[in-house]
């Protein structure tokens, strides 16, 4: 009965959240909204609404705080969304939660053009069984390139040196990428990175790091803060998702260059609701959206790169900019010398303790 | 009475019960015409009270509920957990065979139902290290064979080291305290006992005083700007308080976001004040005035977003004080002064207690702006609130963040109502 | 009363706008002595109440002088002057009890405690509220209130008590119990008291002296009876009690005595009070009661009458009859035993003299 009510109740909160009611022939398709909802709206739901007349594709912006919409879903057995865009680490969590299918790759996608399997050509991208690759984004620097003098940075340990470049500096309000950039730029190899944070003193000594510059940070919680810190002249350099930097430089040209060492790469891509009203019809769409051909179609509308590796010699140009893509991805040979990958497993296991541990020092 | 003949005399009665024209007793006949007023009002109380019922009441218990179940551990690991009843966590030796017997068998059914995860994302709260080593295991159940002690211990080490062994034991009691442990800074121990954490993990507490600092600095702050304005309000004739009242009113038409941004445009370091500071010689350019991304800002821009609801009850109490009270007051002998402090304001305190208690109540939920504009001093613990039910999806520590607020403020109600008196309150 | 002393209150040309196009008080003269009860009588806008905030220190005067013990107060805050006031919705203090309201303006003078609550049993006393001390105003019944803030308005012994419509809330009933309550107290401790209101019948009651506004100016100051026996113009004949108007022109003067036309065959025969020269326009005003049925021979008026309609009133009978044309004409019959019977439709010869009618202004032809 308890449970009954509950359900209820939560099923009644969440139909009343939900704006707009789709209909049988609607899939509702959570993604991040603004450009990146755009990308795919001209790589993937247009033409294959062009191809399946009787399909529409409902565009749902609300894939920030996804997971815990999935939730209360969930337990109200009522789930209205049909497919949801996620980074990895949240897809892994939505797994072990039972929020999200987990998938038969091979079965459900499709070979690249040469017949690689799906699953070789996604290859480590694929974190999770529940997740399906889309892009690779990267977690980088941006620099105000007035505000540098004639040397402009180009490592992490720029990052952390106030003397040579004074001013302040964005940084995610979370430990993960701060507290390896910290070790990293404290002289730990890239391969130690993670042990060390397994222990209370590596993070004592990430923080440690993370000190010599705390009073001459501005922490950011939205994507949206350091291009605008940026562009205002308010911060000297910033991290944030190197999409985000591509349009500050190239779209709204402003004096602003990209810093690639020890950028982190992190993926994003789809999930399937478990028990989904449209299930089949999802699953014919995301064989179609997630080929070669259309991951490759995407980079043409924003800088993030193809998740499969037989996407990546077909990236062209933007379709608006006209400019070459290739060179702008992260996954390019020029940017990508230092990269750390988003070490999902660790970061599951430590998040919880990590950001008590990373709050505490906030608010000493 | 003159009529002393009357029979409606209650004294030539005696004893009697009165009764009505048709011989029912009046009583009864007084009830049932009471009866059907009742009836009628409860009818129309009911939509309301059953709305309030199901959007407010349920989900907020259920809500504190949450913050003290705990029933995943032991659905999903009910012979483990039945078996570890016979382990002695002070032992310091690891459990038996039988225990990982049932941890195997438990394990087979929650791979196929794909429940492991759950269990060892619930674990991580208590302990880092839980969510992989039951994914792990989960992955690698179906092919194990026996023996499964050193089987499932091969998958995971961890299997081996007894701290897990009493966190698990520790969390398979169905009501748990420890979200409302981590919700006050307090951890077990590994021998099971409950301890203020460390400094470096400590911040819930300084988190609460903070907001409850900063949001009773904001209500102070919007009662001083809001009072004069709402004076003025209440003495302007019509026209001219219309449209001052548009004024107080402007920020509730622009949506949240616009007004933070603009805060920021305005008082960021490269920002409108700052540059006119600078541009004025007031300020040197090397020192401009950080005044956002941090307290300053948060409470700027949030007694900007709270300030109608202090003027608006303001307003209408003191719309209702006529103004011959104050003249009274100085035909009396009064100054202005003594007049305003003896005679004006006490009788704006009912306006002020309803003013207080609404910035005060929304300051304390607010977390959109501290986000915004917070920085790292300026945020509250709304924000952690957040956290946890939409990226970490603890829920349970969320619910206990809640609980705890609520019942502070429940404290602060109660002693409002001591010093001030609840039903001395007006909203308008 | 004496008229040698020096006047206590003293309007000098007053004059007030709030707009600065229209005089709100056109011109406003007054010498008020010590202890007299004097009351502003006029419609709503007509500036009585005006007059009373400026004399408080609530509105400055837009010209003119008032002095207060024959020093000039223009410029005296109100907190200084020294003036009791007694609000139309009593403005009793809500969060104090009636004590404290009693108490406050002795303690903002800085009396002494002891002092303070001696004063306040006394004047508690004075209204018969001694029990009532401790309860908050909104405890107390509309009559009860009043008591008080005559009460709070005389305890700090102020040199006027001003009243603005004291009594307007109150039902008819207590209206005149407090009437005569107020008219008792200020006979008692011999307090100067400048009153205002609309009612006639109130002022009439209350008053040594009645100024009667109309259009921003004193149409006419003098005691209750001379206002009634003898008003000055048409305005006050009409404001001041019942009154019967009988248009007409004036045909002839001698002295105190006209003759006026009013369309009969014979002409009226009046007082002149205010009126212009031959063959001008007058306003004749008639008390009802000054009418008498069946007149004497001597009476230098007779009319053919006709009775319209009977109003038993109890003590008199309220006759309404169509006199000269004048269909509203209105006759008190005292309801003595030996009065005929009169019906509806009965034709009645009716007769005044000729000092009961005035001829007075006709401002309004």
């Amino acid at each position: 009965m308890k449970k009954l009510v509950t359900k209820t109740l939560i099923a009644t909160a969440v139909a009343t959240g939900m704006v707009g009611v789709a209909s049988a022939q609607d899939l509702v398709v959570v993604s991040w909204g603004g450009a990146y909802t755009a990308s795919q709206q001209k790589a993937y739901h247009e033409p294959y609404m062009a191809m399946n007349p009787d399909i529409k594709i409902v565009n749902d912006d609300s894939a920030g705080g996804a997971v815990a919409k999935l939730r209360a879903m969930q337990e109200a057995g009522n789930v209205t969304w049909d497919l949801v865009d996620m980074v990895a680490s949240d897809a892994i969590l939505s797994c072990d939660e039972g929020l999200i299918e987990e998938v038969n790759h091979d079965e459900l996608l499709a070979a690249a053009p040469d017949g690689t399997p799906a699953s070789v050509d996604f290859g480590d991208l694929i974190v999770s069984p529940c997740f399906i690759p889309q892009i690779v984004y990267s977690t980088t620097f941006g620099y105000r390139t007035d505000k540098v003098g004639d040397t402009p940075p180009t490592s992490i340990n720029d990052v952390f040196d106030l003397e040579k470049y004074p001013g302040k500096r964005s940084l995610e309000k979370k430990p993960i990428n701060n507290l390896e950039w910290a070790l990293l730029a404290d002289g730990v190899a890239a391969d130690e990175v993670y042990d060390m944070l397994g222990t209370d003193e590596g993070v004592d000594r990430a923080l440690a790091k993370l000190d010599t510059i705390k009073d001459s940070v501005i922490w950011w919680e939205k994507g949206a803060q350091t291009p605008q810190l940026l562009a205002d002249g308010e911060v000297v350099m910033g991290s944030t998702y190197n999409g985000r930097l591509f349009s500050v430089i190239e779209e709204e040209k402003q004096p602003v260059a990209m810093m690639w060492d020890w950028q982190v790469f992190d993926l994003d891509g789809w999930v399937i609701p478990a028990n989904g009203k449209n299930t089949e019809e999802v699953k014919k769409y995301l064989t179609f959206a997630t080929d070669t051909q259309r991951l490759a179609d995407q980079a043409k509308y924003i800088s993030y790169g193809p998740a499969r590796a037989s996407s990546a010699p077909m990236v062209g140009k933007h379709a608006t900019l006209g400019i070459d893509m290739a060179p702008h991805m992260p996954t390019a040979p020029d940017n990508a010398t230092n990269t750390l990958l988003y070490n999902y497993e660790f970061w599951a296991d430590n998040v919880d303790d990590l950001t008590e541990k990373f709050q505490a020092w906030l608010n000493n | 009475m003159t009529d002393t003949a009357s029979h409606h005399n209650p004294r030539d009665l005696g004893l009697k019960p009165l009764q009505t024209v048709d011989g029912t007793p009046l009583k009864v006949s007084l009830a049932r015409a009471k009866r059907r007023a009742r009836i009628r009002a409860v009818l129309l109380v009911m939509p309301l009270f059953l709305f309030i019922l199901v959007t407010f009441f349920i989900p907020v218990f259920s809500m504190l509920m949450r913050s003290v179940e705990n029933p995943v551990v032991v659905e999903v690991l009910p012979s483990t957990v039945e078996q570890l009843a016979n382990w002695d966590e002070t032992s310091g030796e690891i459990p038996d065979d039988d225990v990982f017997n049932a941890l195997a068998a438990d394990f087979k059914v929650a791979a196929v139902d794909k429940t492991a995860g759950k269990v060892g994302r619930r674990l991580n709260y208590e302990k880092s290290g839980f969510s992989s080593m039951f994914r792990k295991t989960a992955r690698k159940i179906k092919k194990l064979e026996p023996p499964f002690k050193e089987g499932i211990i091969d998958i995971d080490k961890k299997w081996a080291d007894v701290d897990y062994w009493r966190v698990l034991k520790r969390e398979s009691r169905e009501y748990t305290d420890s979200y409302f442990l981590t919700a006050l800074d307090f951890t077990y121990t590994d021998d099971g006992e409950r301890v203020l954490k460390g400094d470096d993990k400590r911040i819930y507490i300084d988190l609460f005083a903070r907001t409850f600092w900063m949001s009773l600095l904001i209500t102070g702050i919007c009662l001083v700007l809001a009072y004069p304005v709402a004076y003025l309000l209440s003495t302007l004739p019509v026209r001219s308080s219309n449209l001052l009242m548009i004024l107080v009113l402007l920020p509730f038409w622009t949506s949240l976001l616009v007004r933070t941004s603009a805060w920021i445009a305005l008082l960021q370091q490269e920002g409108v004040i700052n540059s006119l500071l600078v541009g004025a010689g007031v300020l040197d350019d090397a020192n401009r005035l950080a005044m956002i991304h941090n307290q300053t800002g948060t409470i700027i821009a949030m007694v900007h977003v709270l300030l109608p609801f202090m003027v608006l009850p303001l307003y209408s109490v003191m719309k209702t004080i006529h103004p011959s009270y104050m003249r009274a007051a100085r035909s009396l002998g009064a100054n202005p002064y003594t007049a305003f402090v003896r005679v004006y304001m006490p009788n704006t305190v009912p306006g002020i207690g309803a003013g207080a208690i609404l910035v005060f109540i929304i300051a304390i939920g607010y977390y959109i702006t501290p986000a915004l504009v917070g920085g790292q001093s300026g945020t509250m613990i709304s924000n952690f609130i957040a956290y946890h039910l939409e990226t970490s999806l603890n829920w349970g520590l969320a619910a206990a963040l809640g609980a705890v607020l609520l019942v502070v403020v429940l404290i602060l109600y109660f002693v409002y109502d001591r010093i001030v008196g609840v039903d001395n309150m007006k909203l308008g | 009363m004496t008229n040698t002393a020096e006047p206590l209150v003293r309007f000098v040309d007053v004059q007030k706008s709030y707009d600065g196009v229209t005089l709100v008080v056109k011109k406003f003269n007054l010498d008020m002595q010590r202890g007299e009860f004097l009351t502003m009588l006029g419609p709503s806008g007509s500036g009585k109440t005006t007059c009373l905030m400026m004399l408080a220190g609530f509105e400055p005067a837009t010209h003119g002088e008032i002095f207060l013990k024959d020093q000039p107060i223009n410029n005296v805050p109100p907190h200084k002057r020294g003036i009791g006031m007694v609000f139309q919705n009593y403005a009793l203090f809500p969060h104090m009890t009636v004590a404290e309201n009693l108490a406050f303006p002795l303690q903002v003078r800085n009396m002494d405690k002891s002092e303070v609550n001696s004063r306040v049993t006394k004047a508690l006393d004075m209204v018969q509220l001694g029990q009532f001390g401790g309860r908050r105003p909104a405890q107390l019944s509309g009559g009860q209130q009043q008591r008080v803030a005559v009460a709070r308005a005389l305890v700090f012994d102020p040199d006027v008590v001003l009243m603005d419509e004291p009594l307007g809330a109150l039902d008819k009933n207590l209206r005149e119990q407090m009437q005569y309550e107020i008219k008792h107290i200020h006979e008692n401790l011999g307090i100067t008291v400048l009153y205002v209101t609309h009612d006639q019948s109130e002022a009439l009651t209350m008053s040594n002296r009645i100024a009667v506004f109309d259009d921003g100016i004193v149409q006419q100051l003098a005691s209750p009876s001379v206002l009634y026996e003898k008003p000055d113009n048409a305005f006050v004949a009409r404001f001041i009690g019942e009154n019967n108007v009988l248009k007409g022109t004036i045909k002839e003067v001698n002295g105190q005595a006209c003759v006026v036309d009013v369309g009969e065959e014979r002409p009226v025969h009046a007082t002149a009070v205010n009126i212009g020269g031959v063959n001008t326009l007058t306003n004749l005003s008639l008390r009802p009661e000054r009418v008498t049925l069946n007149p004497p021979e001597h009476f230098p008026n007779q009319f053919d009458g006709k009775v319209e309609e009977l109003i038993y009133l109890g003590d008199h009978i309220r006759t309404r009859m169509n006199v000269c044309g004048h269909s509203e004409f209105i006759v008190k019959i005292p309801n003595s035993s030996d009065q005929g019977q009169l019906r509806e439709g009965d034709a009645v010869r009716v007769g005044w003299k000729m000092e009961d009618c005035r001829a007075l202004d006709c401002n309004d032809s």
